[in-house]
């Protein structure tokens, strides 16, 4: 039986040639290491956070942010990814908080075993909340299980409301979905924020979209009680033995066996 | 440009199967890949060669079908087929959809080269 959808690989076979159903997710060599770092995560309490968005979109302006105003409640760690230098590790470490930076070279986004090299140089038992902050790429990322629970997708109003419609494999991954830069929106003329949750709904994506500006932190207050909130149902979910999955794993998969599947076996002449 | 990853694990997974049959060579791989699932099928045949280059797969014709989008409405329940930008219910418009297919990155089937002896 096949470990993805337990359907049955069929054989057939004649002289010298042999077609093998496989019916397999390609990736899953990624899948299995990031399952294993999920399970690491939730055995040491942590709730990780992947976060995606284009370069430049104000992710580490975010954190710096974030980790101002959560830090005397939660313990908070980063592991940056970057193509190149170690900049925003620096930054976050100003911040007092632990920061591993991945530089990546030339891989355009961060992948399950590059995760579990940086998990082993934290100190899992310090930290409550883990952000990962993906290269600046609103391509790549989306395709990548890296062993966490929730997906945040930036958008800045410098963008344009209109990157969930150019970018629907990105924006239809985000399970909360933030629209930064809140604070130049007087000064823009082309980004209205009801078309950018407009263009998100029209992807069927049901997730939480909230406007801040990470230099205005009276405009964090819900995405602050959003995060503490889903570290609470992270914490209850553990203690049920259940975990989260972040929206990637793909619902096609599993509904292929009802829908449009069936094994077949084919006999080459 | 993570069609090399992708075709790092296709070779592994092609290998693998390969290597369960007791096979020589790997002479066709069929790949199912939805519009939705972030892959460029051309990408993916043309960075093909480089990570199957030595292995048992080093000959093998890649064959990649592009599936459409379907979704179907939780709110009045009817399938229809949609666009990457809007992936709305066409009968009622409603935005509450789940996705049938055109997400997927699947390895439907594999044609090996078997050694008699």
């Amino acid at each position: 039986m096949c470990g993805v959808c337990g359907c049955s690989p069929s054989v057939n076979s004649v002289p010298n040639k042999t077609v093998v159903d496989v019916y397999e997710k390609i990736l899953s060599s990624n899948d299995i290491l990031a399952a294993r770092n999920r399970q690491l995560l939730d055995k040491h309490n942590i709730l990780c956070l992947n976060l995606m968005s284009s370069p430049g979109s104000g992710k580490t302006s975010l954190l710096e942010a974030t980790i101002e105003q959560l830090k005397d409640q939660y313990r908070i760690a980063v592991i940056e990814g970057d193509l190149e230098t170690e900049n925003d590790a620096k930054r976050i470490r100003d911040k007092g908080v632990q920061a591993i930076q991945i530089v990546t070279g030339s891989a355009c986004h961060l992948e399950a075993d590059m995760v579990f090299s940086a998990l082993q140089k934290l100190d899992l038992e310090a930290i409550d909340i883990l952000f990962i902050e993906n290269v600046g790429n609103l391509v790549c990322p989306a395709s990548f299980d890296l062993g966490h629970h929730r997906n945040i997708t930036l958008l800045s109003t410098t963008e344009g409301d209109d990157k969930p419609a150019k970018y629907p494999v990105m924006f239809r991954a985000a399970d909360i979905c933030l629209i930064t830069k809140s604070d130049l929106l007087d000064y823009l003329d082309d980004f209205d924020t009801q078309q950018a949750e407009k263009n998100l709904r029209q992807l069927a994506n049901v997730a939480p979209c909230i406007s801040l500006s990470s230099r205005q932190p009276a405009s964090l207050k819900a995405w602050l009680h959003l995060l503490i909130q889903t570290k609470q149902q992270h914490e209850l979910a553990l203690t049920n033995q259940k975990t989260f999955l972040p929206k990637m794993q793909n619902q096609g998969a599993a509904l292929h066996k009802e829908t449009h599947y069936e094994p077949t076996s084919t006999v080459l002449a | 440009m993570h069609e090399l990853s992708i075709c790092n694990s296709i070779v592994s997974q092609v290998t693998k199967v390969a290597q369960s049959h007791n096979a020589t060579e790997v002479t066709h791989i069929y790949l199912n890949v939805g519009l939705l699932s972030g892959i460029e099928p051309q990408l993916l045949q043309q960075t093909f060669p480089f990570a199957s280059a030595e292995t048992l797969a080093d000959n093998a014709e890649l064959h990649i079908s592009v599936e459409s989008l379907e979704v179907r409405c939780l709110d009045c329940l009817q399938t229809s087929k949609v666009t990457m930008q809007n992936l709305s219910c066409a009968h009622c418009q409603s935005w509450k959809t789940q996705l049938l297919s055109g997400d997927d990155l699947t390895l439907a089937r594999v044609e090996l080269k078997i050694n008699e002896d």
